[in-house]
């Protein structure tokens, strides 16, 4: 149960460690890594959206809101509810919106 | 004013992804009392200090965010009134009948300009808060977690400020306490049904019916600090504090229920009156208006949300 799997993001090539019992995202947080924004952590506000292009996974319940049942069905998950179960790569596809407030850069 | 429209935020009703983790959260976590499971398998909570039967009510479903945010109304002639307000002023009402949420009275439904629900109720069953009414003890003993006192607010996202803010001041009477503004323009109001420094607020941001967050009140600074205690020890997901904010002054600290929903808990902020001035915060001092010791925008605590 103690498997460490890597996981490497695709778009700067960087990657780390991650326990099978973390999520994607904990195990980069953990580290101090960064690379994948982080929002709630909790499936619910879709910041850390990823694309999985390889490997095996396993997710939780996340918002349908930000994960279609098709997005899902091709790999499109939230790092915040996705366990690894073998070395993954990933792409980000989610981000912080930086300007919040109409009106404001 | 005397109190004798719209009371006090009555409840929220929240999305969340998995039951058994939100009650966990908000029962043994916030240490809100669960009072009431429905045959739709909601429950419902309320915290220590709330006299009335519940003020939050989780409903599982398959995305996060805010179901609706009701009002308590002083009485039945009132709500007719206001009805008859919010149709003059152009909303769309829907009657929800006593009963569907249980212990609570007929609601009238309204959305919002910024695209939120809204409900106005007159009646919900008392429950008590568990002290005597004659010769009361200062607390109930057996509290658990952070011991929130009361639901006390939500901040919610959305485009149309100033029709939310107009509907909110001209036809339910509430007072706007503090704002946020770049040149002429409105990009936060923080509005109040009674002398709080906020009992709903609305930040300016594209979209519609979004949850910043749902806050509920502690006693005293040292209570938030144990409440980041608990955060850590519990390995709940963090946002941002313990830290104070210029706008209502209030000490506080944010985190995320299991489904993404932000939740703050805080004490201490200000009050006003009926001829209290507004406070005014410009954009350049915005990251002051928010973190008032940092000074920094923060891009999560801003940009984060759940909902539509």
């Amino acid at each position: 149960m103690s498997g460490q799997y890597k996981v490497t993001l695709l778009d700067s090539g960087e990657s780390y460690s991650c326990g099978a019992e973390s999520t994607v995202l904990k195990g980069m947080e953990q580290l101090g890594r960064k690379g994948i924004a982080v929002g709630c952590r909790g499936g619910g506000c879709g910041i850390c959206k990823i694309e999985i292009v390889r490997g095996d996974y396993g997710c939780q319940r996340m918002s349908r809101a930000h994960i279609s049942e098709e997005d899902e069905a091709r790999g499109v998950v939230l790092a915040c509810r996705t366990r690894p179960r073998s070395d993954l790569e990933v792409r980000v596809l989610g981000k912080l919106q930086r300007a919040v407030m109409r009106g404001l850069g | 004013m005397a109190m004798t429209g719209v009371l006090r935020p009555g409840h929220v009703q929240l999305r969340v992804l998995d039951l058994d983790e939100a009650v966990t959260h908000y029962r043994d976590y916030l240490g809100l009392l669960e009072t009431h499971r429905d045959s739709q398998g909601r429950v419902y909570l309320k915290g220590w200090d709330e006299q009335d039967w519940f003020s939050v009510v989780l409903r599982e479903a398959d995305e996060a965010g805010m179901d609706h945010m009701a009002f308590k109304v002083l009485d039945e002639e009132t709500l007719w009134r206001l009805q008859a307000d919010l149709k003059k002023f152009g909303c769309q009402i829907e009657r929800i009948a006593a009963g569907e949420l249980d212990h609570c009275g007929e609601r009238v439904r309204f959305t919002a300009p910024t695209g939120h629900l809204f409900e106005l109720y007159a009646h919900k069953d008392h429950y008590g808060n568990g002290i005597a009414t004659t010769n009361p003890a200062p607390w109930p003993e057996g509290l658990k977690g952070m011991q929130a006192v009361r639901f006390d607010h939500c901040l919610v996202y959305g485009e149309d400020l100033e029709g939310s803010v107009k509907l909110f001041t001209e036809v339910l009477g509430f007072q706007l306490t503090e704002q946020i503004v770049d040149g002429d323009l409105q990009l936060a109001a923080f509005l109040t049904c009674s002398t709080k420094a906020h009992d709903v607020a609305f930040i300016r941001q594209e979209g519609k019916g979004k949850l910043h967050h749902a806050s509920f009140l502690l006693k005293t600074w040292e209570n938030v600090l144990r409440a980041a205690d608990i955060i850590s020890m519990k390995d709940i997901s963090i946002d941002i504090g313990p830290t104070r904010h210029g706008l209502t002054r209030g000490q506080t600290i944010y985190f995320f229920d299991p489904s993404g929903n932000r939740n703050e808990v805080f004490c201490d902020d200000s009050y006003v009156y009926p001829d209290s001035p507004v406070l005014t915060w410009t954009a350049d001092r915005l990251g002051q208006a928010i973190f008032y010791h940092s000074r920094e925008l923060n891009d999560r605590f801003m940009g984060v949300t759940t909902g539509a």
